[in-house]
């Protein structure tokens, strides 16, 4: 019920935010009839009519995790986002065995078996894709290649 | 006479050594993913997507392969649903209901014997139904003007949204997440800059490859996190496996039966393989009655929804290829592989490419031969596949899908979009909103618009020119009572006491 509502809200606040910068795209003079504004309008109208139905009428909450798993999607939220940041500047193996290794770990908590399992990941995709498919992957930083 | 014209073409194609190659690949990958429980065809295929464009393989070559990973998983799927009683894909989810109460009967091997079978004769005849039903089809397609396709894009979202979840409003709410993505962008026909909200990386709209392998299988990794790997050992032994020529034989009707059915679903739009598998099975059931023992591990609970699901996987590229609106969630990203190699896939593409359309025919014929050897006298090392532990597997995935979605674009911005849908996916997959409309919208949003705009031009401006034709009108109820008729059919629909044992 809780779950919805918020859901629901949230919904229709995107939809009017929608309409809302919907209005801000700039026509050009040679127009056809239809113009580039009408379509998001209809899409965000039939967004917010819906956001009040479940707002209205929300179906029963879902098992939500407890707060300790949620903390963990979190926690892998964060670090599949550093990890997007640091592939390029770091190269492909350092980033690659931290991320799989921590995802690992966050399925089966056992610290040797998810560092081998990160290690391994690692060394073992970057020799199939940059070797066996041809990526241009590289493997270490690319300022230690002067 | 066309047709075996057609087909030899097709097979011109399909026949070299390399395409060959590549359709055995395809095979093999695809029950793999498949059997694995948590990758099913949709987000095998579409990890896998990214990395056929770093390949550089040519269109033919590239469509060869992916729908043999397509066809792979769909027989792969049968496999967990078997040994563990977890379903390797959606639709095989009704293999579970007879398939592991006769593996627990110590009749394991049989089980997967004849639900190969049932597999090969529901995907054989559906790509035999394919031949005949896409050309005729693609004949009516060619009348089709803007108000017709916007009519049918309108379909699309209303009967695929009606089915995938229990809620409508959700369901519309997923399409217009979708659409409103697609708006993204610069616009088609102006030019001008729309929603960008002066980004740069923005500019060229939202990659609908990021979105799926976002939406599917970085959404299914966190899935695995939250329930920290379920348990995944093999449940029943596999003894023997041998060929069990009685059953197959009794099951005969039962398969014919099932493939007809699940072919039909698998066309009509948005059903998809689910429905197909879901329909099979229950009318396998009632024509067996109460001493058909269905649900106890007869043989025919197990063939019938696997020649369904297959069958619907091959009903389901009819409408993909002519029209260019996918049946299913696996449909729509091969449609996103077709869109990303420049091919437009509708009428035309029968008369413009017919080296595509007739090359897959005839490479997807080939594969279904070379499915049938692996998942009958092979199947103990696709068995195997099983025993990789979740916690290898995931992170393995979750690592193939930033390299394959870096090396299209090399940008960490596209990363960062891709980690967002996943965990927007999460959210979303948790609150029962479908993420499938959300794909669909994405890929069919800018050819909505841009039909509902030339159909105006046409008109100028007036709107009644979309309820103008016998076909629009018929294309609008259809919608209408796709997105109705859920609501009176869901109590009909519920899935027969599953889960038992």
């Amino acid at each position: 019920m809780v779950s919805d509502r918020i859901f629901g809200l949230v919904i229709l606040t995107v939809a009017l935010g929608y309409v809302l910068s919907a209005t801000q795209i700039q026509m050009s003079f040679l127009s056809d009839p239809v113009g580039p504004r009408t379509f998001p309008y209809l899409i965000g109208g039939v967004m917010a009519l819906c956001g009040v139905t479940v707002l209205v009428r929300p179906d029963p909450d879902p098992d939500w995790p407890g707060p300790r798993t949620f903390g963990a999607l979190a926690l892998t939220v964060a670090a599949l986002v550093a990890y997007a940041y640091l592939l390029k500047p770091l190269g492909f193996l350092l980033p690659t065995a931290l991320a799989a290794g921590f995802l690992s770990y966050q399925i089966s908590p056992r610290p040797v078996q998810a560092t081998v399992t990160g290690v391994a990941l690692s060394v073992g995709l970057f020799l199939l894709f940059r070797y066996a498919l041809g990526l241009g992957l590289s493997a270490v930083p690319k300022t230690w290649l002067g | 006479m066309d047709i075996l014209a057609n087909l030899a073409l097709g097979f011109g194609v399909a026949l070299s050594p390399f395409t060959l190659t590549l359709a055995v690949i395809g095979c093999v990958l695809g029950t793999v993913i498949g059997a694995l429980p948590g990758l099913g065809p949709s987000n095998g295929v579409a990890i896998l997507i990214p990395i056929t464009f770093t390949l550089g393989l040519d269109a033919t070559s590239a469509l060869v392969l992916m729908t043999s990973v397509y066809y792979g998983a769909m027989y792969g799927g049968r496999i967990s649903s078997i040994l563990l009683n977890i379903p390797g894909d959606e639709p095989a989810l009704m293999t579970t209901l007879d398939g592991y109460p006769m593996a627990k009967k110590g009749r394991a091997g049989d089980a997967l014997v004849l639900s190969g079978v049932a597999s090969f004769v529901g995907a054989l005849l559906a790509t035999v139904g394919l031949m005949f039903l896409a050309p005729l089809l693609s004949r009516v397609a060619y009348h089709f003007g803007p108000a017709e396709y916007f009519a049918l894009y309108l379909l699309a979202f209303c009967t695929l949204g009606g089915l995938a979840s229990r809620n409508q409003a959700k369901a519309a709410i997923a399409s217009c997440i979708g659409l409103g993505i697609a708006m993204i962008g610069l616009d088609n026909t102006s030019g001008m800059p729309r929603l960008t909200f002066g980004h740069l990386h923005l500019m060229d709209g939202v990659d609908f490859l990021v979105a799926i392998v976002g939406l599917f299988a970085v959404a299914e990794v966190f899935f695995f996190i939250e329930s920290h790997g379920r348990n995944t050992s093999i449940g029943v032994r596999l003894e023997r496996v041998t060929v069990p020529v009685r059953d197959i034989a009794a099951s005969g009707w039962t398969m014919l039966r099932a493939s007809g059915v699940g072919f039909i679903a698998g066309v009509l739009p948005g059903a998809g393989a689910s429905l197909g598998s879901f329909l099979a099975y229950m009318s396998e059931k009632s024509i067996a009655g109460e001493r058909g023992g269905f649900g106890t591990g007869v043989p025919r609970g197990v063939a019938a929804p696997e020649a369904g699901n297959n069958a619907a996987a091959g009903g389901a590229l009819v409408p993909m290829l002519t029209l260019g609106v996918p049946g299913s969630g696996t449909t729509a990203v091969l449609l996103a592989l077709l869109m990303t190699l420049n091919i437009t896939p509708g009428p035309t593409l029968f008369t413009d490419r017919p080296e595509v359309v007739w090359g897959l025919i005839a490479s997807l014929l080939i594969a279904n031969f070379v499915l049938l050897l692996l998942n009958v006298p092979l199947v103990r090392i696709f068995v195997r596949v099983l025993q990789v532990p979740p916690w290898v597997l995931l992170p393995g995935v979750m690592m193939v899908s930033f390299v394959g979605i870096y090396s299209l674009s090399g940008s960490y911005f596209d990363l960062l979009l891709m980690v967002g849908f996943g965990a927007l996916g999460y959210l979303l997959r948790k609150l029962d909103v479908p993420t499938v409309p959300i794909i669909l919208g994405i890929l069919l949003g800018n050819h909505m618009e841009d039909s509902l705009r030339r159909a105006m031009v046409l008109s100028d401006g007036d709107w009644t020119f979309l309820f103008s034709s016998p076909i629009a009108i018929g294309l609008w109820l259809a919608a209408v009572a796709g997105f109705v008729a859920p609501m009176f059919l869901r109590p009909l629909l519920r899935k027969p006491n599953a889960g038992s044992g």
